[in-house]
C-alpha cells in the first residue's frame, strides 16, 4: 500500500473526510459569528451557549413532544433565534455605541449563566440523541465507513453556508444589511427600519447557532458543555479568516477542519493546539485575517 | 472556563452544644471537597460527591457526639494549577484539616504532595492514578475508592480470556491515560494479548471519529478506551455511528460510570464491560442509601466516586474519634489502623501503602429489554475479592511498603 508519511493514504483520505466534516460544523458557527460581527459589531460570546441550546431544543421536541428531527431543523433555529432576538431587544442594543469590551463581556457573562443552569438541571454526562431513521447506517467507501448523517452533516452544512453569503452578498437584502452597518442614518433616511433589521440580523445569527446545535446533536452527546468547548476554536476561526467576512468564515471553517484532521493523524497530541498556532502565524503575516480587510 | 469559580462555602454545621475536644485544632473539623464541579467529570464527582460528604457527618452522628464538622467545597476544573491554588488557601487560611475526592490524576498527584508537605490529610476517591499508592505515595494520602491497576487487573484480564487478545488504545493524553494505558497493556501483554497501537487525544476531546478511524484500521480485536467521562461517552457513541462494533470489533471501555450509562442511553451502552466497586442494586443497605442520596441530588444515583466519598469522610471521622486529634499524619496513621467498615463497600482495610481495598464487581450493561426503567443497568459477571482486585502492595514501588 501506498504511504504518505507512514500513514497510509488510503486512512488518510478517510482523515480528510473527517476534517471536512469536523469543518463544517466550524463554518456553520463561525458563519454565525461572522455574520453577527460583520453587521452588529458585537463579539457574540454568547454563540456557544446558543448552539448548546439549539441541541436542547431539538431534545424537548422529541422527547417531550415526539417530534423529530427533520422538524427540530426548521423549530430550534426559530426558537433559539426568537430568544436571540429577545436579548439583542432587552440588553445587546444599548451597548451599540460603546466598546467591542463591553458587548463580550455582556454576551460572556449570558453564556455562562445560560451554561450554568442547564448544567444545574441536566448535570455534564448529557442526554442521548439518536440519529434520525432515515440517515443511520451508512457507506463503505472502500477507504473508509462513512456514517450517512455525516456525509449529510457535509452538505446541508455547504447549502447554508453559501445560501448565507448569496444573500448578504448579492441580494437588495444583503445590500441594505451592509450599508446599514456603514452608515445607519443614511440607510434610515431612505425609509429602512434599521434597527429592526439589525435585531432581526442579530436573530438570524443565532438561529445559524441553533441549527448547528440540532445537526450536532445526533453526533454528539447533547450537553450543557457542548458548546463552551467549541466556542473557541470557533473565534480562532473568524479570527483567521477574518473579522466579519462571511466568506473567510467558511472557507477558513473548512480549511481549519481538514488541518486540524491531519494532525489528529500525524501527531494527535497537538491537535486543539494546531489551529491556535495557525491563528498566531496568519495574524502575524496578515493581521486582518486572511479575507479581512484592514479599516 | 477560565473565569475564577467563587469558593462555594456549603457549611454543614454540626453540634451547637458539647465542648469541642481540645486536640482538635480550633475545634473545627474541617473537610475540603474538591472536585470537577462544573467541567466533564461533574457529573462522576461534582455536588454530588459534597452531598455524599454531608450524608457521612450525619450518619457519623458528629453532632451527638459532640464534634463540630464543616464541609467547604470548590471547583478546580481539572486543572492542577487551579487545584493547586484552592488546597494551599485551604491549608493555609481556611484552616481545612483534610481534602477529599479530587477526581484528575493530575490534580490529585499535586494535591498528595502539598498534603505531604503540610503534614494535612488528603482521601482520594475521584481520582485513579495508581502512582498515588505506588512511587507517589505519601504517608498523609490514602486512596479510596479504584484505580488505574485495579481497573486494567479487572477489565482487561476479562477481556483477554474471552479471546479478546489484540488492543489499541485510545487514552486521554494526560497522567490518568498514560496511568490507564500503561495498566492495562501490562495485564494484556502478561496474558498473551498484544497491542497493535495507540493514539492519545488531547483532554477533553470532542470528536473521536479520527482516532476511531486509525484503530478501526489496526484491525485490533479490542479498542481499549483508556479515558473517562464524557470523552469516553463520546468515544462510544461515536463508535456506533462508524460501524465500528458492527464490523467486529469490540470496546472495553476501561474506566466507566453509571453515569456515563445513564447519559449514553442503554441502546447504544448496551453489552460493555467494566469494573466498579460500588452499584446501587448490590443490597438492602446499598438501596437505602441511593434513595436518600437520590432525595438530596436531584433524583440522580451516587456513582461510585461519590460512594467512595461517603465511605472515606466515615472513616476518617471514625479515625478522629479513635485517635482524639485531627493532625494529618496521626489520622492517616489510625485510618490505616482501624478495620474499615461501611453500607456501601462493606467491610475491607487500609494497606500501609495507603490502598484502601474492598471488593470490585466485573458487570455487563443490560439490554433495553432487560432494564426495569432508569438505572437499572448492570448485571454483575464476577465479584473480584478486596485482596485480589488490586495491585499487591510489594508490587507498587511505594516507599513506605518494608
Amino acid at each position: 500500500m501506498d504511504t504518505i508519511f507512514g500513514v497510509p493514504t488510503q486512512a488518510l483520505f478517510g482523515q480528510l473526510l473527517i476534517g471536512l466534516i469536523n469543518g463544517s460544523f466550524y463554518a456553520l458557527l463561525s458563519l454565525g459569528l461572522a455574520v453577527i460581527f460583520g453587521l452588529l459589531n458585537i463579539i457574540n460570546f454568547t454563540h456557544g451557549a446558543q448552539y448548546m441550546m439549539g441541541a436542547f431544543c431539538a431534545w424537548f421536541l422529541l422527547n417531550k413532544l415526539g417530534v423529530g428531527y427533520w422538524w427540530a431543523l426548521a423549530i430550534a433555529p426559530v426558537a433559539v433565534g426568537a430568544f436571540g432576538v429577545l436579548i439583542e431587544r432587552l440588553m445587546i442594543r444599548h451597548l451599540y455605541q460603546l466598546d467591542h469590551l463591553y458587548g463580550l463581556l455582556l454576551t460572556f457573562g449570558l453564556a455562562l449563566i445560560i451554561q450554568g443552569l442547564f448544567r444545574n438541571e441536566f448535570g455534564s454526562a448529557g442526554l442521548p440523541y439518536q440519529v434520525p431513521a432515515e440517515l443511520a447506517g451508512g457507506q463503505n467507501l472502500g477507504f473508509m465507513f462513512l456514517p450517512k448523517y455525516r456525509a449529510w452533516v457535509i452538505v446541508a452544512s455547504l447549502v447554508v453556508c453559501m445560501a448565507t453569503w448569496f444573500v448578504i452578498e448579492k441580494t437588495k437584502l444583503g445590500s441594505y444589511l451592509r450599508a446599514g452597518t456603514e452608515n445607519p442614518q443614511l440607510v434610515q433616511a431612505f425609509g429602512v427600519n434599521v434597527p429592526r433589521m439589525i435585531t432581526l440580523t442579530y436573530g438570524f445569527g443565532v438561529g445559524l447557532a441553533a441549527l448547528a446545535g440540532v445537526m450536532a446533536a445526533p453526533i454528539y452527546q447533547v450537553n450543557p458543555l457542548m458548546g463552551g468547548d467549541l466556542i473557541i476554536v470557533v473565534f480562532a476561526v473568524v479570527v483567521i479568516g477574518g473579522m466579519g467576512s462571511i466568506l473567510g468564515a467558511i472557507l477558513t471553517g473548512f480549511g481549519l477542519g481538514v488541518i486540524e484532521g491531519l494532525t489528529k493523524v500525524f501527531y494527535p497530541e497537538a491537535s486543539n493546539t494546531v489551529i491556535f498556532i495557525v491563528m498566531a502565524i496568519v495574524l502575524m503575516i496578515k493581521p486582518a485575517g486572511l479575507f479581512g480587510t484592514q479599516k | 472556563m477560565g473565569l475564577k469559580k467563587t469558593l462555594l462555602a456549603a457549611a454543614v454545621a454540626a453540634a451547637v452544644g458539647g465542648t469541642a475536644h481540645a486536640q482538635i485544632s480550633d475545634g473545627v473539623i474541617k473537610i475540603g471537597v474538591l472536585n470537577d464541579m462544573s467541567g466533564l467529570y461533574a457529573d462522576i464527582a461534582g455536588p454530588g460527591s459534597v452531598v455524599a460528604a454531608r450524608m457521612a457527618v450525619e450518619d457519623f452522628g458528629a453532632a451527638k457526639k459532640g464534634m463540630k464538622v464543616e464541609i467547604v467545597s470548590a471547583d478546580h476544573q481539572n486543572k492542577p494549577d487551579v487545584g493547586s491554588a484552592v488546597v494551599r488557601q485551604w491549608y493555609d487560611v481556611d484552616k481545612v484539616d483534610a481534602v477529599f475526592d479530587v477526581p484528575t490524576s493530575s490534580v490529585a498527584l499535586a494535591v498528595s504532595e502539598i498534603t505531604r508537605q503540610k503534614g494535612k490529610a488528603f482521601l482520594v476517591s475521584g481520582a485513579a492514578t495508581a502512582d498515588l499508592t505506588g512511587k507517589a505515595c505519601s504517608p498523609n494520602t490514602i486512596h479510596w475508592t479504584y484505580d488505574t491497576w485495579m481497573l486494567a487487573n479487572g477489565t482487561g484480564n476479562a477481556i483477554v480470556k474471552t479471546g479478546g487478545d489484540t488492543w489499541f488504545f485510545i487514552t486521554a493524553d494526560y497522567a490518568f491515560g498514560h496511568a490507564l494505558e500503561r495498566d492495562t497493556e501490562a495485564v494484556v501483554l502478561k496474558s498473551g494479548g498484544k497491542v497493535l497501537g495507540k493514539v492519545r487525544h488531547p483532554f477533553p476531546g470532542t470528536d473521536f471519529s479520527s482516532f476511531l478511524l486509525q484503530a478501526q484500521a489496526s484491525k485490533a480485536k479490542i479498542i481499549g478506551l483508556a479515558n473517562a467521562g464524557g470523552d469516553t461517552i463520546n468515544s462510544i457513541k461515536q463508535a456506533a455511528e462508524f460501524g465500528i462494533v458492527k464490523g467486529g470489533q469490540h470496546l472495553a471501555g476501561l474506566l466507566v460510570f453509571i453515569t456515563d450509562i445513564h447519559g449514553l442511553g442503554l441502546e447504544t451502552a448496551q453489552g460493555l464491560i467494566f469494573t466498579e466497586t460500588f452499584y446501587w442494586d448490590l443490597n438492602d443497605q446499598t438501596r437505602a442509601f441511593t434513595k436518600r442520596f437520590a432525595a438530596a441530588n436531584g433524583g440522580k444515583y451516587p456513582s461510585m466516586v461519590q460512594a467512595g466519598v461517603y465511605s472515606s469522610v466515615l472513616h476518617y471521622l471514625k479515625a478522629i474519634e479513635a485517635a482524639k486529634t485531627d493532625d494529618g499524619t496521626k489520622v492517616i496513621a489510625k485510618m490505616k489502623e482501624l478495620p474499615t467498615d461501611d453500607p456501601l463497600f462493606g467491610k475491607g482495610r487500609v494497606r500501609q501503602d495507603g490502598r484502601k481495598i474492598h471488593p470490585a464487581y466485573l458487570v455487563e450493561v443490560k439490554k433495553p429489554s432487560e432494564s426495569k426503567g432508569p438505572y437499572d443497568y448492570y448485571k454483575i459477571l464476577a465479584t473480584i475479592p478486596a485482596e485480589q482486585a488490586f495491585r499487591p502492595e510489594k508490587e507498587g514501588g511505594c516507599p513506605l511498603v518494608k
